[in-house]
């Protein structure tokens, strides 16, 4: 089957897309700045079961489902779905961690970067500068032939898992399950978690995404480092689309406020913006995609990319145990230190997993 | 110089494009690049095209194997 969502047109169709639901979702009742953050909605995931108790930031995101369903629903259909798994397993679940832990000091995944800067959030310039160091220095490690080892095919079962938590989490969200008094799952009252979209509409922009992103194989990690690494502008193209429809929807939508001081979920630690996404962007870089990429290769059945998701996950709920975490009042107590040992972690497993590079 | 094989089964982007780019770099007219998935399948046609090779494409089992040649 022809793959029209492979073109340059193609991938500029996912990212605006993506653009277009996230101001969308955001008027719909999605947190300000955060129509759509697969960091911070995975976060809230962690918390609605259980696994932290920040109140403010517990809830089943149905996007973040719509995103593996979609993308496992569309990869049967065109047949590009293909149980895989096996390489460095723990190491991605650790990366996963990092990566959480980094992108909750900035507060925000790389698309919530874009969409805070389409917003006018000025801070988001200092993460998206520390997401690109970060990238570069994975780039540095995969020229000298930085790799996690080959993947082998896979019982078809092993790409159902990943899916399947997913439909489970469905059904907890649905059903509102409770398991006892005070018990899981925790939705907040008040706060970012308390702030969504209907969960009708929130599922079905998730599905879209998923299957157009499976498609497309947007990955804002993967465009940076194209550029970097070989001047290849396909992806970058998607991003770039993602923030000037976002721009533009957030104009219509009366979303936009330029600024740093006071802007919605976020802080004006410059330094801390920067480090965080530092830490994000090389921990995606050698994992080999951006959070939400991650999501769509767990769809098609790459289980190494679902174990690196609820490594996410887990990372989340350190963070926010830890006091990791950033608040809007500022960097978290031990943001600072948990950063540099992320960093100190991926710059070991970039200069000790390496292949010699022949052909 | 001769033909050249390159084996990317199983590893993920951007690997399979580095490894072929290498190859092409070393100097060789034609290339045998064998690849499990369809991503990695589109980014190194995309690659051969930018460096105007021709390809052509067979199917073995679930990989597919690219011949790249000036």
């Amino acid at each position: 089957m022809q793959n029209i969502f492979a073109s340059r047109i193609g991938i500029i169709i996912a990212g605006g897309v993506i653009g277009l639901f996230a101001a969308f979702l955001q008027y719909w009742g999605n947190p300000p700045n955060m129509g759509i953050c697969v960091a911070c909605f995975e976060r809230d995931i962690a918390g609605a079961i259980g696994l932290h108790r920040a109140s403010v930031v517990q809830y089943i995101r149905p996007e973040i489902i719509g995103f593996v369903l979609g993308s496992f629903l569309i990869s049967l259909v065109t047949k590009e779905y293909r149980p895989r798994a096996g390489s460095s397993t723990l190491i991605r679940f650790f990366l996963g961690i990092f990566a959480m832990i980094g992108a909750l000091v900035f507060l925000g995944c790389p698309w919530r970067a874009l969409l805070r800067l389409a917003g006018g959030d000025g801070n988001a310039i200092l993460g998206l500068l520390g997401l690109i160091v970060g990238i570069a220095i994975g780039v540095l490690f995969l020229k000298n032939g930085y790799s996690l080892g080959r993947s082998y095919p896979n019982r078809a079962s092993s790409g159902w898992v990943f899916p399947l938590f997913m439909f489970i989490l469905f059904l907890l969200l649905f059903f509102e399950v409770s398991s006892a008094e005070g018990g899981a799952i925790f939705l907040s009252e008040k706060g970012p978690g308390s702030m969504h979209a209907n969960l009708w509409i929130s599922i079905a922009a998730g599905l879209i995404i998923g299957a157009i992103a499976q498609r497309s194989r947007f990955c804002t990690m993967g465009a940076l480092r194209d550029v970097i690494l070989a001047r290849d502008f396909h992806l970058i193209s998607g991003v770039a689309a993602l923030v000037v429809v976002a721009f533009i929807a957030n104009l219509i939508l009366g979303q936009f406020n330029p600024g740093f001081e006071g802007q919605p979920i976020a802080h004006a630690d410059h330094l801390w913006n920067f480090m965080g996404m530092l830490l994000a962007g090389l921990s995606f870089a050698l994992a080999g995609g951006c959070p939400g990429r991650q999501l769509f290769l767990a769809g098609e059945g790459d289980a190494d990319a679902g174990v690196f998701a609820i490594g996410m996950i887990t990372g989340a709920a350190v963070s926010h145990n830890f006091a990791m975490a950033s608040t809007p009042g500022g960097v978290g107590e031990y943001g600072p230190i948990a950063v540099i040992i992320g960093i100190l972690f991926c710059l070991l497993i970039g200069f000790t997993m390496r292949e010699k590079l022949t052909v | 110089m001769g033909e050249k094989k390159v084996d990317a089964r199983g590893l993920s982007c951007p690997q399979p494009v580095i490894l072929t780019q290498k190859a092409l770099e070393g100097g060789s007219d034609s290339l045998e690049i064998i690849i499990s998935s369809e991503v990695s399948k589109e980014n190194v046609l995309r690659l051969l095209n930018k460096y105007n090779m021709k390809t052509e494409l067979r199917e073995e089992g679930d990989d597919t194997v690219i011949t790249a040649f000036k």
